[in-house]
């Protein structure tokens, strides 16, 4: 360990060098293979060569401008009902957990201890034509608005229902651990201030785990924006997201330059719109 | 008359039952709602776990048919399904293990050390974490594909699947390491300085058993998502079928319920192993250790 003594300043370079190089190397560089093969032009049969074919995103921008729509819309809807949907729960765990808290997270968290696909499967069958919830809504007139022909499967309805399930952990983690950090003396004090509950909520608890909404609203819309298995399973052609588009030309078509330009936009947006969001929310706690 | 003087007192009766009633429902409503969540959350989980059991007649297993052990006794009675569960778990096994290692040498250097490049490292960690899979799916794959102009002659299958795995993982590690290093007492560490330990024998002796909790959480973390990753596996894969991808394409012309019996038993030791761990705590903390 002499080495060490004599050279500490390298010491946390040596600890950082093996899992550096491993994400430059497949996960800096590959993103510049991306972009090297979002400007090429040609065909499958005869190869694709780099011309600063440009028209690869202006082409996908036109032609896919549905999909692209769809997937920011389905993954904003889905978040926004994660967030109200799950923060009460975060927050009952957080106050009134006691000692079951880490019980009751590890009920959160179970979904995922089920294959994505086949959780994905499973809502199939709860949202099947007969099911249900499909009958229940029925009576409460509410197929209709909801549904489409009589049908929940394979509608926009399903494809977010889907989604939000899926991610809803992404979302509730999070928040969790902001309301757990937060002080109750501070919301005791406002309450002897005669702050009345609820006003109390809103000028303290809720600003304080404003970093849990951020972390869980972003953890939540990034992957949803880019998921196509939701849409693939739940939904039908006319509810297909981008991520659908860029699998099956990359996978199937073997477009790869198409792939790549869109991969480009739904990166470009993504980053555009968590920039905005950040600066909104004003945290700048994002990178931990 | 007389039925008012009769119906009155009934009357009040139920009005208080129901006035208790809602007073309960008010004061316990954050409760209700929370059980009615958990409620939700779990439905698509019985729905796996019964449809293990089910007898499907046709090549779908949507509709329920009727009680059968027979999926669980045959479970690997279907072409191809074990070989993918094998191809998963090694995978998992490997890149749960790689990623940890690197991910917690990351989370020491960030948390123990001030050095130069500290901001674009932990922009480098978060960065994939931020990244939608299908991106870093296309983009690793096409880093092999176009392997062969650089001269490597890289072929899809285990090693790129390995190779993807390791990536996505190592973030997750970090993050993980990263929350327990920031939360412990550094006056240990500084403590068997003092008392005349080197900084390996230091790290051996008080970081590492600190940390220890954490290493484990991160290694189950990184193993629960190899096992689960569809979309980045998909693109670099090749011919090889991990389990995820057999379901995959299953669910395009049968799904037979053995699937349901692997995702179930997958759930079924996740859950153990994590019951495992919160009432490991839970002894701990009763007997006031750190």
């Amino acid at each position: 360990m002499g080495f060490f003594h004599r050279h500490r300043g390298l010491t946390p370079y040596l600890l950082l060098a093996p899992g550096m190089l491993w994400l430059t190397l497949f996960f800096l560089v590959p993103l510049g293979f991306l972009a090297y093969q979002s400007l090429q032009s040609g065909s499958i049969d005869f190869g694709y060569s780099f011309t600063w074919a440009w028209s690869n995103y202006s082409d996908a921008l036109r032609n896919y401008r549905g999909q692209f729509e769809r997937s920011f819309l389905y993954a904003g809807i889905a978040t926004l009902i994660a967030l109200v949907v799950s923060y009460p729960v975060a927050y009952w765990i957080a106050f009134r957990g006691g000692r079951w808290k880490n019980l009751l997270l590890l009920f959160i968290v179970a979904p995922f201890f089920v294959t994505y696909l086949i959780r994905t499967l499973a809502w199939e069958t709860i949202l099947s034509d007969n099911g249900l919830v499909v009958r229940t809504l029925d009576h409460l007139h509410l197929l209709g608005v909801l549904g489409q022909n009589g049908r929940i499967l394979s509608t926009g309805t399903a494809v977010v229902a889907g989604i939000t399930y899926n991610f809803l952990p992404f979302m509730a983690l999070p928040l969790y651990v902001s309301l757990e950090q937060i002080d109750e003396t501070l919301i005791e004090a406002a309450e002897d201030l005669y702050a009345s509950k609820w006003r109390a909520f809103w000028r303290v608890t809720f600003p304080l785990s404003l970093p849990g909404v951020v972390a869980g609203t972003l953890l939540t819309f990034i992957p949803a924006a880019g998921d196509f298995i939701n849409a693939q399973l739940l939904g039908s052609p006319s509810t297909h997201m981008i991520g659908n588009v860029i699998n099956s030309k990359y996978n199937d078509l073997i477009d790869y330059p198409a792939a790549a330009a869109m991969s480009f936009i739904l990166m470009a947006i993504i980053l555009a719109m968590v920039l905005l969001y950040a600066r909104a929310v004003g945290t700048e706690k994002l990178t931990g | 008359m007389s039925t008012a003087e009769v119906t009155l007192p009934a009357r009040r009766h139920r009005q208080s039952a129901l006035a208790r009633a809602w007073a309960f429902v008010k004061r316990h409503a954050l409760t209700v709602y929370s059980l009615l969540f958990f409620a939700y959350l779990m439905l698509p989980i019985g729905v796996v776990i019964a449809f293990s059991f089910n007898n499907p007649k046709g090549r779908f297993n949507y509709t329920w048919q009727g009680f059968t052990f027979k999926n669980w006794q045959q479970w690997n009675a279907i072409p191809n399904l074990q070989s993918a569960i094998t191809l998963s778990l090694e995978i998992a096994l490997i890149a749960s293990l790689v990623a940890t290692a690197l991910g917690t040498l990351i989370a020491l250097a960030l948390v123990r050390y001030g050095f130069r490049g500290r901001g674009s490292t932990n922009l480098l960690v978060f960065l994939p974490l931020s990244t939608p899979e299908i991106v870093l799916g296309a983009s690793l794959a096409t880093l092999f594909l176009n392997s062969t102009s650089l001269h490597f002659n890289i072929q899809f299958g285990f090693w790129t699947i390995l190779v993807a795995h390791v990536m996505f993982c190592i973030s997750f590690a970090v993050v993980t390491v990263k929350a327990r290093l920031i939360g412990f007492d550094r006056h240990l560490e500084e403590a068997a300085m003092d008392l005349g330990a080197n900084e390996w024998r230091t790290f051996q002796k008080v970081t590492l058993p600190l940390i220890a909790p954490a290493i484990l959480a991160a290694l189950l973390l990184c193993f629960a998502i190899s096992i689960d990753d569809f979309v980045v596996t998909y693109f670099n894969a090749g011919s090889r079928v991990t389990f995820p991808i057999f379901v995959w394409g299953a669910a395009r012309v049968a799904t037979p319920p053995q699937i349901n019996v692997i995702g179930t038993a997958i759930f079924a030791v996740a859950v153990t192993l994590m019951l495992g761990n919160v009432f490991l705590q839970r002894v701990r903390e009763s007997k006031g250790a750190v």
